[in-house]
């Protein structure tokens, strides 16, 4: 689409661009309708803009924002962790472990999220009392499921358990992608298990996690809404009670979807600055050479190298 | 004769119902290059492999520095070691890999501190220290701020020989360290091994290099079919061989 009107060259040719008429069809239609859009989003008044503004800070919006944060924040890291163990079970060498990993994946991603936070908040007509005792044998202490098991805790525990279903998959597939040869590299060098998995599989592993976490960090800050079914007041059912009260719906969903995007557009640039940290050594790194010549000593072994400050700065690249 | 730094007896490795080592028996003195020649799936690289423990024996014994490998002796019972019982007698042994295997995410100095650092808790300035004395010993001092992936192929696998080293390992390992690389990268990685060995290191060299062998080993087994073949000086293993399989091998490789 270059509109640069052609000059000869040296040879007195004009060189003459290649024109797309279908692009520019394309493109006229696609600002037509968009156009089109935003007018009557405008122009229809029923959009009461005017209630969108007065209600978009107004104090039980802004709690039930932070609210949803809340949740998402605490359910993501649980999920994290869960999955992370998760995964490590499912590659584990003992099979109960391994089985037992892969029964939790297929009982928490088989059932809808939906009926999970029903079944927790409803635990109490299951399970009348949870103690602490025994088992099979007496019980020390005893306490009323009611009393423990709050709107918030239900939402709690329904969103975390099949977060880390599906968080221990997405780790399973970045600890399976290490080659073999740096899990031998580590044992070599006399690593354990766990440091091996804490220093050398998991950062690296991160790379390929990250990416897919970052989609399941957005997909949880909008299945946080699903806890309106057990009334816990986060953003959307906040945002519900005042609807409901003064009938203006469409106005106060879009309140609720301008913060849902508002935030999904920070946490995007929030993965793009954690992927970036474990890119480290697998592309180059833009804007930070290495502070020793690049080029030069061909030569090998021995010799009196230029030694650099032999006292270097610790952590070279953070 | 003091004890053997590495002594193998009668040890066998079977992969299901292959058996991959059909008994070897072999020792290897302080300070000795020991070099295992033999064609590929002869089960060089098993037997080294065994040494470190990345592979469990299926039978026979060994011993690293007069410590048996993977299993502590109580009176006439075997007891496997744990894990992590297992990872201190790796310690002492350094071992270098076909592939380098350098952690990718972590600097050349980094690399060769990580051992150091983590499993034998030393001081960071203190391992910073010494790893970029090692690193400068492998001719790469002013590389310690590049990744892995900045490296050539023969420059990764010096960083690899520092990491190992950094651990003051009795033993070292290498499991054919020039055959990923480059020809014209082969001998800076050669010239290195050779100063190693001329610093008195006991080393075990798995290799296709015979020039390497004939310089620097001090003896060269000639491996087979999972079976020793023939053991002796470089010279007379590799210029007069007594066994037609070793004859066999040589002519072709020399040809």
């Amino acid at each position: 689409m270059t509109t640069r009107t052609p000059e000869p060259q040296e040879n007195g040719l004009v060189i003459v661009p290649a024109r797309y008429l279908g692009r520019w069809i394309a493109a006229v239609a696609v600002v037509g309708i968009l156009l089109m859009l935003i007018y009557s989003m405008f122009a229809n008044e029923r959009f009461h803009w005017d209630v969108v503004g007065e209600y978009l800070f107004a104090a039980p919006v802004m709690a039930g924002l932070g609210r949803t944060l809340m949740l998402t924040a605490i359910s993501m890291l649980i999920g994290i962790v869960l999955g992370i163990v998760v995964a490590v079970c499912r590659l584990s060498a003992n099979p109960i472990l391994s089985t037992a990993a892969w029964a939790y994946s297929w009982f928490f991603r088989g059932t809808p999220l939906m009926v999970q936070l029903l079944f927790w908040f409803f635990l109490a007509a299951l399970i009348p009392n949870i103690g602490l005792g025994i088992p099979f044998g007496p019980q020390l202490l005893s306490i009323d499921t009611n009393s423990v098991i709050s709107p918030f805790t239900a939402a709690l525990l329904g969103l975390s358990l099949n977060e880390g279903a599906y968080m221990g998959e997405i780790v399973r597939s970045g600890i399976r992608s290490i080659a073999a040869g740096q899990t031998e590299a580590a044992k070599a060098i006399g690593m354990s298990r766990l440091q091996t998995m804490r220093r050398v599989i998991l950062p690296q592993a991160m790379r390929v996690i990250i990416p897919p976490t970052g989609n399941e960090t957005i997909g949880m800050l909008k299945y946080t809404s699903l806890v309106i079914v057990i009334g816990y007041s986060e953003l959307l059912t906040s945002v519900s009670i005042i609807y409901s009260r003064n009938f203006q719906t469409i106005p106060l969903l879009i309140v609720a979807a301008i913060w849902y995007l508002a935030v999904t557009a920070v946490l995007s640039v929030g993965q793009y600055f954690v992927e970036r940290h474990f890119e480290r050594g697998f592309t180059p790194i833009k804007g930070k050479k290495p502070a020793a010549p690049a080029a030069s000593a061909t030569g090998p072994v021995t010799g009196p190298t230029p030694a650099p400050s032999i006292e270097p700065e610790l952590e070279p690249s953070k | 004769m003091n004890e053997p730094v590495l002594r193998a007896h009668n040890v066998r490795k079977s992969f299901g119902h292959l058996e991959i080592l059909k008994g070897i028996t072999l020792e290897v003195q302080a300070g000795q290059v020991a070099c295992l020649l033999g064609p590929s799936g002869s089960g060089k690289s098993t037997f080294l492999r065994c040494i470190n423990h990345l592979e469990k024996i299926s039978d026979g014994e060994m011993w690293v520095h007069g410590d048996r490998i993977g299993y502590r002796r109580a009176g006439n019972k075997l007891h496997e070691l744990k894990e992590n019982e297992t990872a201190k007698q790796r310690a002492s042994v350094g071992m270098v890999f076909q592939q380098f295997n350098l952690f990718p995410h972590r600097t050349a100095l980094e690399n060769v501190i990580e051992g150091p650092t983590i499993v034998q808790r030393k001081s960071r300035a203190k391992a910073m220290a010494e790893g970029m004395e090692l690193l400068d010993r492998v001719g790469l001092a002013d590389k310690y701020q590049h990744y892995p992936s900045q490296l050539s192929g023969g420059q990764q696998q010096r960083v690899a020989i520092a990491r190992a080293l950094a651990l003051k390992p009795k033993l070292m390992l290498f499991d054919e360290p020039t055959s990923a690389l480059d020809p014209e990268l082969v001998g800076e990685v050669l010239e290195v091994m050779t100063s190693l060995a001329a610093s008195g290191m006991t080393m075990i060299v798995v290799t296709h290099e015979m020039g390497f062998a004939k310089e620097v080993g001090d003896v060269v087994h000639f491996m087979a079919d999972g079976q020793l073949v023939e053991s002796g000086s470089p010279r007379q293993v590799l210029e007069d061989p007594r066994e037609p399989r070793t004859q066999a091998f040589l002519s072709k490789v020399l040809a």
